[in-house]
C-alpha cells in the first residue's frame, strides 16, 4: 500500500520556519556567545604560541586549530566539546515541544506527512550549527591572516574546509541523538537531562573507563610492534564509542599533513614513532591521502548520524499524535 | 475509490471503523454518516472514543479495522487529500506563542500552499469573521482561552475547508465565549461547510447540532436528532408545563385527547403528560373555564435527561441480565 503524495511536501516551509526561530531566540544567542567567546579566546592565546615557536612551520595556518595555549584546550578540542552543547541546546525540546505546546495535531492535520516536519526540523536545526561554525571558522581565519600576517596556503584552506564539513557531521550526531530524546521523552527537562548526561558520560567518563574495558581483551605484554599495534587498535575500538573519540582522530590527521596514522599519536605519546615501508617519516601527506586514512571514522561518523535519526524517526512515524 | 462514485450528498462515512490499543479497544465497530452541511455532534463522556475516531478520519492514527472515507478519500491511503478539504482543531488547540496570530495562520497558509497574495487576503478575512481583527498582530501567548479557540476556527476558514472537525471546542470556555463560538460554528453550515463536533457537554451542543451520535465504551448507543432520540429513549411524551387559575382545571386537562397524565407541581401549576403537543387545545380549556392563563410551555427533551435515563435503562437492564442468570443457574 503506498501513500499519495511526496513525504517532503512542506519540508521547505517547515525548514524555513524553524530556522528563523533558532535565529531569533535568545537560547541560540546564548549559545553562539558561549561557543564564539571560548574559541576565539583558546586560538588568540593560541596565536601567543605560534608566533614564539615555529615561524618556519609550512602549515603554521593550521597550528591555529590545533596548538593549545599555555595550560588550554585547542580550538579543536574546544569545539569537541562544546559542539555537542549547542546541538543538544537545539534538538532537546524539538518534537515534545510541539506536543507540549499542543501544536503537533494541528500542524500534522495539514497536508503534510510527519516526515516533512521531523526532517524539517532536523535539517533547519543543522543549517542554524553551520551558519554558527561558518561564522567562526571565517573568525579564526581572519584572526590568523591579521595576527600572523600572512595568508593560508590552497592545501591549508581545503584542509580547513574538510575540518569544517568533520564538524557539521559531529554536530549531526549529538543533533540526532537530541531529537531522538525529544522524541522519546515528553517532558523537555527530562530529554534536555538524558542528553546531557550522555554528553557528559561519553565526553569525560567513557575515555577514562574504555582503557580499562579495552585491557579485558588484550594481553598484558607486548613482545612484537605487531601485538603493540593491534594493542592500540582495541583500545581505539573503545574509544571510537564516543562521537568525540572519532571526531579527536579524524581532525587530528586532517589538520596535520604529517600524521599518516591514527594511531600516530599514541605511539608519540609512548615515546614511539611510527615507519612505514617506502615513506619518509614526517613528510607531508597530499590532502586525498589524509582524507583516506579517516575515511572510515568520517563514514563511520555519518552512519552514526544517519542511524540515530532513522531511529527516532521510526519513533515518531508509530507514535500517537493525541497528547 | 474516488468522489464521484459516493453519493454526493455524503460526506463522511464509516462502516464498522474499529481501534484497538493492544487488547484494549478504544472503538468499536462504530457506523455512521454525515450528510453534507450537516452539523453533526459525537457526544458522550471523556475517555468513550470521540477522539480516537476523529484522528482515524483525519488519517492521524491507524485504522485497526473498517472502513472509512471523507468526501470520498480513504484517510489511511490518501491523507494529503483529506487533510487539503477538512479542518481540524484539536483538544484544547494551542498555537505557537512566541508568534503573532497572523504568523501562526501564515505558517499554516504556508503548509497548505497558498500563495502569498491570497494567504493575506484569506487570513484576513478569516480573521474578521471571528472577531480577531484587532488581535491579528499581537501574540498568541497574551491570547484567552476563548480566543485561542476562535483562532483555531479562523484556521480552518483560512483553509476554505469543506469539512470542519472540531474536538471539545467549547470545554473550559466561559458561557459566553461558548455562545460567540457556537455562533461561528451555525455560521459553518449556513456555508454549506458539514460540521462533525464533539463534546462531553451536552448542553451546550444540543443547540447546534442537527444530528447526535453518543458514544459509550466505544459504541455509538443512540444516534438521531435530538427529538427522535427524546422520543426513543423518554417514552415519546411531550411535557407541557402550564399555569393557570381555575378549580377543576386538572380534571378538565385530562380529558384532552392524548394526555396521559396530570401532575400538581405547584400551586396552580400543572404538569401534562401526552403524546404531541397540547398547548393549543389546553389554552383553549382554560379560556373556556375563564381562567387566567399566566404560563405555558413545553419542555424540549434534553440531551442530558435523554443520555442520564439511557444509562439509567442500560444499567437496570444489565442488573436484570445478571439476576436472571444468576437466577437460571
Amino acid at each position: 500500500m503506498r501513500r499519495e503524495g511526496s513525504a517532503f511536501q512542506g519540508l521547505g516551509v517547515v525548514t524555513f520556519k524553524e530556522l528563523s526561530d533558532h535565529l531569533t531566540g535568545t537560547r541560540m544567542i546564548v549559545l553562539e556567545w558561549l561557543v564564539v567567546l571560548m574559541a576565539l579566546g583558546v586560538v588568540y592565546t593560541g596565536i601567543q604560541q605560534i608566533r614564539e615557536v615555529s615561524a618556519e612551520d609550512p602549515f603554521l595556518f593550521l597550528r591555529l586549530f590545533t596548538r593549545a595555549g599555555e595550560g588550554l584546550p585547542s580550538f579543536v578540542s574546544v569545539l569537541s566539546f562544546l559542539v555537542p552543547l549547542v546541538s543538544i541546546g537545539i534538538g532537546f525540546d524539538l518534537i515534545n515541544s510541539e506536543r507540549n505546546q499542543r501544536t503537533l495535531s494541528r500542524i500534522l492535520a495539514q497536508p503534510i506527512y510527519r516526515d516533512a516536519l521531523l526532517f524539517g526540523k532536523f535539517l533547519a536545526g543543522l543549517l542554524t550549527i553551520t551558519i554558527m561554525l561558518v561564522a567562526l571558522w571565517l573568525m579564526v581565519i581572519g584572526l590568523g591572516i591579521l595576527t600572523l600576517g600572512l595568508p593560508p596556503g590552497p592545501e591549508e584552506v581545503m584542509r580547513a574546509v574538510a575540518m569544517l564539513f568533520v564538524t557539521v557531521v559531529y554536530a549531526g550526531v549529538w543533533l540526532a541523538l537530541a531529537l531522538f530524546f525529544s522524541i522519546v521523552f515528553r517532558s523537555a527537562a527530562t530529554a534536555a537531562l538524558a542528553a546531557l548526561g550522555l554528553w557528559l558520560f561519553l565526553t569525560i567518563l567513557w575515555p577514562l573507563i574504555a582503557p580499562f574495558l579495552a585491557a579485558l581483551f588484550v594481553s598484558d605484554t607486548v613482545a612484537t610492534p605487531a601485538e603493540l599495534l593491534s594493542h592500540l587498535g582495541v583500545m581505539q575500538a573503545f574509544a571510537r564509542v564516543s562521537p568525540g573519540a572519532l571526531f579527536g582522530e579524524i581532525v587530528g590527521v586532517l589538520l596535520d599533513p604529517t600524521v599518516r596514522s591514527t594511531q600516530q599519536p599514541l605511539l608519540a605519546s609512548l615515546g614511539l614513532a611510527l615507519v612505514q615501508p617506502g615513506s619518509v617519516p614526517g613528510a607531508p601527506l597530499p590532502l586525498l591521502q589524509s582524507i583516506e586514512v579517516v575515511w572510515p571514522q568520517i563514514v563511520g561518523m555519518i552512519a552514526g548520524a544517519i542511524f540515530l535519526f532513522v531511529i527516532g524517526y521510526v519513533i515518531f512515524q508509530r507514535q500517537e499524535v493525541r497528547a | 475509490m474516488n468522489a464521484d462514485t459516493v453519493n454526493a450528498d455524503t460526506v463522511i462515512e464509516a462502516k464498522g471503523l474499529t481501534k484497538t490499543y493492544g487488547h484494549a479497544v478504544a472503538v468499536d465497530h462504530i457506523s455512521f454518516t454525515v450528510g453534507r452541511g450537516e452539523i453533526f455532534g459525537l457526544l458522550g463522556p471523556n475517555g468513550a472514543g470521540k477522539t480516537t475516531t476523529i484522528l482515524m478520519l483525519l488519517g492521524l492514527t491507524d485504522i485497526s479495522g473498517g472502513e472509512v472515507s471523507v468526501l470520498g478519500f480513504n484517510p489511511a491511503r490518501e491523507p494529503l487529500s483529506v487533510k487539503r478539504r477538512v479542518g481540524y482543531m484539536p483538544d484544547t488547540v494551542g498555537f505557537y506563542d512566541q508568534m503573532t496570530a497572523v504568523d501562526n495562520l501564515s505558517y499554516t497558509a504556508r503548509l497548505i500552499g497558498f500563495r502569498k497574495a491570497e494567504r493575506e487576503k484569506r487570513i484576513a478575512d478569516a480573521l474578521a469573521r471571528v472577531g480577531l481583527t484587532d488581535a491579528a498582530e499581537k501574540r498568541v501567548g497574551t491570547f484567552s482561552r476563548g480566543m485561542r479557540q476562535r483562532l483555531g476556527l479562523a484556521e480552518i476558514l483560512m483553509k476554505g475547508a469543506q469539512v470542519a472537525i472540531l474536538d471539545e471546542p467549547t470545554s473550559g470556555l466561559d458561557p459566553h465565549a461558548t455562545a460567540e463560538l457556537l455562533a461561528i460554528i451555525r455560521a459553518f453550515k449556513s456555508e454549506g461547510v458539514t460540521v462533525l463536533l464533539s463534546s462531553h457537554l451536552l448542553e451546550r451542543v444540543q443547540s447546534v447540532c442537527d444530528r447526535v451520535a453518543l458514544f459509550s465504551g466505544g459504541h455509538i448507543a443512540l444516534m438521531g436528532t435530538v427529538p427522535e432520540l427524546g422520543r426513543e429513549v423518554l417514552g415519546g411524551g411531550y411535557v407541557v408545563d402550564i399555569e393557570a387559575d381555575g378549580a377543576g382545571l386538572a380534571e378538565r386537562l385530562a380529558l384532552i385527547p392524548g394526555v396521559s397524565g396530570v401532575e400538581r407541581t405547584g400551586i396552580g401549576k400543572l404538569r401534562l403528560q401526552a403524546d404531541r403537543d397540547v398547548r393549543s387545545e389546553a389554552a383553549a380549556e382554560v379560556v373556556a373555564m375563564q381562567g387566567r392563563l399566566k404560563y405555558l410551555g413545553v419542555q424540549e427533551p434534553s440531551l442530558d435527561a435523554i443520555y442520564t435515563r439511557y444509562f439509567e435503562s442500560q444499567i437496570r437492564q444489565d442488573i436484570a441480565a445478571k439476576e436472571g442468570a444468576r437466577d437460571a443457574a
